[in-house]
């Protein structure tokens, strides 16, 4: 733009624009804030650790934020050192532990040690009274994703048998594992979902071995909770099969057999905590959100998701989105019979007692 | 009166190590300037995240205290001839027999309930490696694999015993035992000085490999482990219960693991749970080799490994380093310090000794007559 | 409880599994076993398994090609075996603690240089399909054997016809049974088993090949679980056969699949237990065979494991 172009109004607009950021840009400049970033295995793992990984990238454009990272950190006193550091050596304010098992002992161990620190967690169970202030938890209900994902294979099934491969039955996953199940019986009630349990987030040959062993009993579509999907994606593809991926899309992976993903979208409860650190406001203690908030998301469909599955699936969103339904709804019954939640009785999203769920739907093949 | 040959092997004892350490931690430099870090960054910053301040002082000593227990359940069975590499698979049982104590009886409270369960853990862990000993004296079946093999069983029971059984029905997306009672855990030794959060496992760790040095070099019994170490049959010849002694030896190596594994679970983790599964013991392995598996060395080796460990925190967070790289260094320094070996007894020949004046003849064909 | 469908399948989850999870464990145990009959033990395979696993992945995704990372496999792990013989070749070093230590490096080097080969894909090794004759996938799949697995059958074959009718097979039977002999007849002990750590280790690091380009066919941190240190231990029971390092390597394998197996019909309690059987039969083994009176029968005398 040539200075010739420039009339008056738009000097007065500049000169007024370059002010105000002038002064926003001194505010900041008061605060940078320093934040800490902890992943509990390889960043680039195509699955958890990449999710936060792939937010961090974001967070890292942020004005006024300093990033620290560190990865494949054990849940031992090594991640109590590792926090301690980003606070003494890197002045870190504000750290994000990523994983599950970070919580007790190590995070609540040092919370009360540093006051003026805030430790956002991600996965735990903040509970007010028992927990200091200065640490929040913060989740995502993926669980409505893969809800999703269980309808849209459920129309890509010809067997009518999906496969789950899971690492330990806690409850974020036999949550995981009910939705994709009670999603894919909302279209055909005589689906099932065999599950098997590999033992532990990262195991490769196991998880390949899980997923040959299940091809083998005639299941055609598979989803996995486990820390990196790639090796269950590509095997199934390999066996000429249809997944559905998890935390992260690994559509690249098998372009064909993916059908859509439950995903994480971790950069919106990451700003939601920042922005009240760059603010000086309360930490936020307890951030939840589903599909609604926007802290997940699902992949793009694949070539292989017909009309019929779209349309199906987009119905559903609409209504999740509208605050229209509700996943977990008497009567459901487990699989071995009993009455896990009575009839006209409705757990929301937000519902505690779904945080400790310790049973496997009607038509889960599996034991917990 | 010191002859010049023990004068040199003491010499030696402490300058061979120093140069395979500075060979290592140049090779390490090397191997970083080939990824495009500066070698002198890296030195640095290993240096400050090692020894460089108080913080660094406290992560540093409470990663070696761990250390010092699995090198013992390594050096203790070597000195005995074995080489046992198990003890993995012996601290997640320590683990387990010291929150599994509390589920079978009441353990009173204070100093008395912390060493009961630690004991428990140490008694459970310290039968199994015993078992390797009594394969090998018994049945000869090579102790290097069986405690391998062992390591792997005692994993799988300890995951399922805690993931099931023993479950606390309370620690729902972490499965874990019930948490210790706060009145049996292990708080810190001097929480106010420089020492800051380290716990008492450090002082554990070094009373023991003080006293079993001692034991090994100053007590008949031990000293009858040595020579059944050294060589087994002249042992047997002079009459000693070599049996006995090796499966003792595996028995106290056990023990040392297991308590390191009660010890995280009094006092780190509260309970025991997978975490406990983080390799020390494997870090153990290579302490005791790199010490030479005298007790005595062992805990100046913890420390420095332990201080590679908590550098390569700051190497990963400043440079952007995997954290890998502390593999690789440990790699390096384990490799050097295994070359140095090979210079023992000969370093001070080698550096006194004249080359020998070659003579060479002419019209000989170069031949050299000296 | 199972139905008889559920036993075939169980049968061909084992097969299959035997083939698929056995192959690494095969090409571990015939360097292994190499290397031992010279006298020299190498635990460092642990190390060279990662390694060549990375090294393979590295070659075929950069090339595309996936022999040729099959190769770069086999001489990554040669490199790190050569390290090995040379280091052990120097006096008063222990041939255990030196495996260790590699074990050590191979694994960090792997880890550090692989990092960004965590997310690619890599041209796999074909399968060959063997089970083509029979119309159900299950067979199909079982018998699915990967293109390595013949290989290592005929590395078996050979490796036992040459150390029983071979110049090469003799000489190094000899530094392993007696350096004394084969220092009279003017080998050079050091020498000859160094070649055969290294050859060892090129065969080893073929195996890490079929680890990171066919099953599980990527690469990643949690690749190998102990596998090259299992595989020392499956030398042992084999009693330094070939023939039986591959029957031990199918045992191995198969009793592995079990697990997966049994879930995947439906009999899912108690997995980690299920996860420990290899472990548990081969010291099962290892106790049954082994004999109280003297030596490991069949051992080279100068190996340090059985003095």
């Amino acid at each position: 733009m040539s200075v010739q172009r420039w009339n008056r109004r738009e000097l007065i607009q500049a000169a007024g624009g370059l002010a105000v950021a002038g002064l926003a840009g001194r505010a900041f400049a008061q605060k940078p804030l320093t934040a800490g970033f902890i992943y509990v295995g390889a960043r680039d793992d195509y699955g958890y650790n990449q999710s936060h990984a792939d937010a961090v990238a974001l967070v890292k454009k942020m004005p006024g934020l300093k990033v620290v990272e560190e990865e494949n950190v054990p849940e031992t006193n090594a991640v109590q050192k590792t926090m301690q550091g980003m606070i003494a050596q890197d002045g870190a304010t504000l750290l994000f532990p990523t994983s599950y098992g970070y919580f007790d002992p190590h995070i609540l161990a040092l919370a009360p040690k540093n006051p003026g620190v805030r430790f956002a967690h991600c996965g735990g169970l903040w509970t007010a009274g028992k927990h200091p202030t200065n640490v929040g938890s913060f989740f995502g209900y993926i669980d409505e994703a893969q809800y999703l994902n269980g309808v849209v294979a459920a129309f890509a099934t010809k067997s009518r048998k999906l496969g789950f491969v899971a690492a330990k039955p806690i409850p974020q996953v036999l949550r995981n594992i009910n939705a994709f199940t009670l999603g894919a019986r909302s279209v055909h009630p005589d689906i099932t979902t065999t599950v098997i349990f590999t033992g532990d987030w990262s195991m490769p040959v196991k998880e390949a071995e899980a997923t040959n062993s299940l091809a083998d009993q005639g299941v055609d579509v598979f989803t996995m909770h486990v820390d990196g999907p790639k090796v269950i994606v590509e095997t199934a593809a390999k066996r000429g099969k249809f997944v559905c991926g998890y935390h992260a899309s690994q559509a690249k992976l098998a372009p064909q057999a993916y059908l859509t993903g439950a995903e994480w979208n971790w950069i919106v409860p990451y700003k939601q905590i920042i922005d009240a650190a760059q603010a000086g406001k309360p930490h936020p203690n307890f951030v939840r959100g589903g599909l609604k908030e926007g802290f997940v998301k699902s992949s793009a469909y694949g070539p292989a998701v017909s009309e019929a599955a779209r349309k199906q699936a987009e119905t559903v969103r609409a209504a999740m989105l509208a605050d229209k339904f509700d996943i977990f709804k008497g009567e459901l019954k487990d699989n071995t019979g009993k009455v896990v939640i009575p009839a006209g009785t409705v757990h929301k999203q937000t519902d505690m007692a779904l945080e400790g769920m310790n049973y496997l739907v009607d038509g889960v093949i599996g034991k917990v | 009166m010191a002859t010049p040959r023990n004068w040199h092997a003491s010499a030696e004892a402490v300058i061979l190590p120093v140069l395979a350490l500075a060979a290592a931690l140049l090779l390490f430099g090397v191997f970083c300037w080939f990824g495009g870090q500066s070698p002198g960054e890296v030195w640095t910053l290993l240096f400050r995240g090692a020894f460089g301040d108080a913080f660094s002082w406290q992560n540093t000593l409470q990663r070696a205290a761990p250390l010092m227990l699995t090198a013992l359940a390594v050096a203790l069975p070597a000195q005995a001839g074995l080489t046992v590499i198990g003890g993995e698979g012996a601290l997640v049982l320590g683990a387990l027999g010291c929150a599994a104590l509390p589920y079978v009886m009441p353990v009173p409270g204070g100093v008395l309930g912390s060493a009961l369960v630690l004991a428990a853990g140490a008694l459970l862990a310290a039968l199994w490696v015993a078992l390797a000993g009594v394969l090998r004296q018994w049945r000869r079946v090579n102790e290097t694999i069986s405690s391998l093999l062992l390591g792997y069983i005692a994993i799988a029971l300890f995951k399922h015993c805690v993931e099931g059984p023993m479950r606390d029905p309370a620690s729902l997306n972490k499965p874990s035992t019930r948490p210790l009672d706060e009145a049996l855990r292990i708080g810190p030794i001097a929480p106010d000085s420089f020492l800051g959060d380290v716990h008492w496992g450090l002082a554990i760790g070094i009373a023991l490999c003080l006293l079993f040095g001692a034991w090994l070099s100053l007590t008949a019994q031990g000293f009858s482990l040595r020579v059944v170490g050294g060589n087994a049959r002249t042992a047997r010849l002079v009459g000693l219960p070599t049996d006995r002694l090796v499966v003792l030896a595996c028995a106290l190596g056990g023990a040392c693991a297991g308590l390191a594994g009660a010890i995280e679970v009094a006092a780190v983790q509260t309970s025991a749970n997978a975490s406990v599964i983080a390799g020390m013991g494997y870090t153990g392995i290579l302490v005791s080799f790199v010490a030479r598996h005298n007790p005595w060395a062992i805990p100046p080796v913890a420390i420095l490994f332990g201080g590679f460990a908590a550098a390569g925190s700051l190497l990963q967070r400043r440079l952007g380093l995997p954290d890998a790289s502390v593999l690789v260094l440990q790699g390096f320094a384990f490799v050097c310090i295994l070359g140095a070996e090979a210079l023992r007894g000969r370093l001070f020949p080698l550096l006194t000794t004249r080359p020998a004046f070659t003579l060479i003849k002419p019209g000989a064909g170069g031949k050299a007559i000296a | 409880m199972m139905t008889s469908d559920a036993w075939i399948t169980l049968l061909l989850a084992i097969v299959g599994g035997a083939v698929r999870v056995g192959t690494p464990f095969l090409f571990v145990s015939l360097g292994e076993c190499l290397t031992e009959k010279s006298g020299r033990i190498n635990l460092g395979l642990e190390g060279v398994l990662v390694l060549a696993a990375m090294a393979g992945f590295a070659g075929s995704y950069l090339t595309g090609v996936w022999w040729l990372g099959v190769l770069l496999a086999g001489v990554s792990g040669a490199l790190l075996a050569l390290l090995h013989g040379l280091l052990c070749s120097l006096p008063r070093v222990s041939d255990i603690a030196t495996g260790i230590a590699l074990m050590l490096l191979g694994t960090g080097l792997a880890f550090y240089l692989g990092k960004p080969l965590i997310q690619p894909q890599a041209a796999q090794i074909p399968a060959l399909p063997l089970g083509a004759w029979s119309a159900s996938p299950q067979v199909q799949s079982a018998l699915a054997v990967n293109a390595l697995f013949p290989i290592g059958v005929a590395l078996a074959a050979l490796l036992h016809w040459g150390f029983a009718n071979t110049r090469p097979g003799l000489v190094v039977r000899m530094a392993g049974d007696s350096s004394d002999a084969a220092r009279a007849l003017g080998y050079s002990v050091n020498g000859v088993r160094i070649a055969a750590t290294t050859a060892g280790g090129f065969i080893a690091g073929m195996g890490g090949a079929s680890l990171s380009l066919y099953y599980p066919g990527s690469w990643n941190e949690g690749l190998s679980s102990g596998q090259g240190l299992i595989a020392v231990a499956l030398v042992i029971f084999a009693r330094w056969r070939p023939w039986r390092c591959l029957g031990a390597a199918l045992l191995f394998g198969g009793a592995g699949a079990i697990g997966p197996a049994l879930q995947s019909v439906g009999i899912s309690g108690g997995y980690y237990l299920f996860s420990a059987v290899p472990y548990a039969l081969t010291l099962a083994i290892l106790v049954a065979t082994s004999s109280p009176r003297g030596a490991l029968r069949g051992a080279p005398a100068e190996l340090g494991v059985s003095r």
